[in-house]
């Protein structure tokens, strides 16, 4: 249980410090806002809109394909380093791997999922 | 260095049902491309596939193998629920061909996300290791999230959809952060494992034991739809396409259960003295909540998500029995469940109309004057799901009730026949309009030689299982 005491005290300082800053900026801290000081901080850079655009759905799409692509091949990296220790099961395992997503981008193109419009 | 994954402990066999089934989905995915605008096709293939997962089931004899680290069991158990999960996701198949021609739902994913989603149960029906149960869990649900929502035009399966989705991956971190603090106190995500560690160890008074715990009752309390966690089930059950409700309502959460029973009734019975206080609460609040609340209802999907969830309250009994008499009536119980609820919905799709309209009791008014077979079927299923003598209902009741009465629940059984009288008030309802009220507008009833199979088939199980259980009884008792 010890350990426990230990964990807890660490949480409630660091919950003490939190709210102390926080505290201590808004009391202490002058405010006097001009509308300039209230644009949102875009790099520096005057925004020119709002930012509350309408985007296609197809951005969200195509970073899903990506993803899934992505992670094929992280999923690659550390086989190809342990390939010799796997050996043929390894290198099986890993055929399958990728005809199982093979079967999936098969199934994207055939639905039109690569295609923008 | 030493593989981590013993090569003797991979065994492809005994996850045979998995591998079938999920070449048939991938299958069906690409057949769509190809198959043109009619997706019989594709159902028919479903339905190939479901029947050679259910013989690979039997593929590993010499039961319980332990396979893949002990992570995946094939066990007496696992076997039987894979039988009902193919028979659940071939009902709803044979159900959702006409509905999806109807609605016009020209989704063919509609069948493969089926498919996938039984990978997904049968995957935690046989998994004995927290991680592969979290798998199973998120390849169910997220099958789910999208069945919900298939109808993409019908505003009531958006919000289906986006609610079960949303509280469904709230539910999800309760789950995984049980899982962790479960990790955290007994160093393993193995349940055999773990199960041992507590009965040798004094990991029993570890608070993180007990905090994981609490956590993963909730978790699944979620997914099995038990109360206080059952807001989103009759939103989710009413706005989800009528086959997809009827599937939710059956195998996902039988998967579910089991998953319940593996890890508190197997894994966790030496703790019992704690859990076992809060689930037979959330028992008894299951069923007064699920059946007060379907009394109000005039809606009939809602009305049998209520019951369901009241049904969730009887089934949680099994898990409190946690011994072999337990999941035996956890078993039958589901089996029987899975012929009434098919049946229901079967008429409910006949009755419907295009944009999933008649849905409301009403609507049922003068059915046995019109249509007097069909009322009559309709009559069977709800008072089997009352639980009435002699049909399958109440021998699953008795069955699972007894179990409790053994291991000493007498309270608990007390109020579950109490629930019972009550839930008979609802189901009679919709009997007193089919056969007691002048009906309200002319029935166009969708009657197709396919639905009417699954009528029938639910007929024959809810009468066949109620005058003689011994068979699937004794199977279900090995």
């Amino acid at each position: 249980m010890t350990e426990y005491f230990f964990i807890s005290v660490f949480a409630i300082v660091a919950l003490i410090i939190i709210g102390a800053l926080l505290a201590l900026s808004t009391i202490l801290g002058p405010r006097n806002p001009t509308p300039q000081k209230l644009i949102p901080y875009e790099c520096g850079i005057i925004p020119t809109e709002e930012a509350k655009g309408r985007y296609p759905v197809r951005f969200a799409t195509i970073a899903m394909l990506f993803i899934i692509f992505d992670i094929e091949v992280v999923f690659m990296y550390p086989w190809a380093v342990a390939l010799d220790q796997l050996q043929l099961f390894g290198l099986i395992e890993m055929v399958a791997f990728i005809a199982i997503l093979g079967v999936a981008y098969v199934y994207i193109w055939g639905r039109g999922g690569l295609e923008w419009d | 260095m030493e593989p981590i994954l013993a090569p003797e402990s991979i065994d492809l066999v005994s996850i045979a049902p998995v591998l079938v089934l999920t070449v048939f989905a991938m299958g069906v995915m690409v057949l769509d491309l190809f198959a043109g605008k009619s997706k019989t096709l594709l159902a028919f293939v479903s339905i190939v596939g479901l029947l050679m997962t259910a013989i690979s089931a039997f593929a590993k004899v010499g039961l319980p193998v332990f396979s893949f680290n002990d992570s995946y069991t094939v066990d007496h158990l696992s076997v039987c629920f894979i039988l009902i999960f193919t028979l659940s996701s071939a009902l709803a198949i044979l159900i959702s061909i006409d509905y999806n021609d109807r609605e016009n739902i020209k989704a063919g994913e509609f069948y493969s996300l089926v498919l996938f989603c039984t990978v997904g149960m049968i995957v935690l029906a046989s998994s004995t290791d927290l991680i592969m149960i979290f798998l199973g869990i998120e390849i169910v649900s997220i099958c789910l999230y999208v069945l919900a929502g298939i109808r993409r035009n019908h505003l009531k399966s958006n919000e289906a959809a986006l609610k079960y989705f949303l509280l469904g991956a709230f539910a999800t971190g309760f789950l995984l952060y049980g899982m962790a603090l479960m990790y955290g106190a007994t160093g393993t995500t193995n349940l055999i494992s773990i199960a041992d560690l507590i009965k040798s160890d004094g990991v029993k008074s570890e608070p993180l034991l007990m905090i994981g715990a609490v956590l993963l009752l909730i978790g699944f309390g979620f997914k099995v739809a038990s109360v206080p966690f059952h807001m989103w089930a009759p939103d989710v059950y009413q706005g989800a396409p009528s086959p997809v409700t009827a599937f939710m309502a059956v195998g996902p959460k039988a998967a579910a259960l089991v998953a319940f029973f593996r890890v508190f009734a197997e894994t966790l019975p030496e703790i019992s003295f704690f859990w076992e206080t809060l689930l037979v609460t959330i028992s008894i609040l299951t069923m007064f909540i699920g059946n007060l609340g379907a009394i109000m209802q005039t809606n009939i999907k809602r009305l049998l998500a209520y019951s369901s969830v009241s049904h969730v309250g009887y089934i949680l009994m099994a898990v409190l029995v946690k011994n072999t008499l337990g999941s035996a009536s956890l078993i039958f119980y589901m089996v029987t469940y899975a012929f009434m609820i098919f049946g229901v919905f079967a008429i409910i799709i006949m009755l419907g109309r295009k944009g999933d309209e008649n849905l409301e009791i009403e609507g049922y008014s003068g059915l046995g004057f019109k249509h007097p077979v069909i009322a009559l079927c309709m009559t069977v299923f709800m008072l089997s799901l009352g639980g009435l003598p002699p049909l399958a209902g109440f021998v699953a009741k008795f069955y699972i009730f007894n179990a409790a009465l053994q291991e000493g629940f007498l309270m608990l059984v007390i109020i579950a026949v109490l629930n019972s009288a009550i839930s008979l008030y609802y189901y009679l309802k919709v009997i007193v309009y089919m056969y007691m009220k002048e009906p309200v507008r002319e029935f166009q009833l969708s009657i197709t030689p396919i639905t009417l199979f699954v009528v029938a088939l639910a007929i024959i199980g809810t009468i066949q299982l109620g005058i003689f259980p011994d068979p699937i009884l004794s199977l279900a008792q090995q």
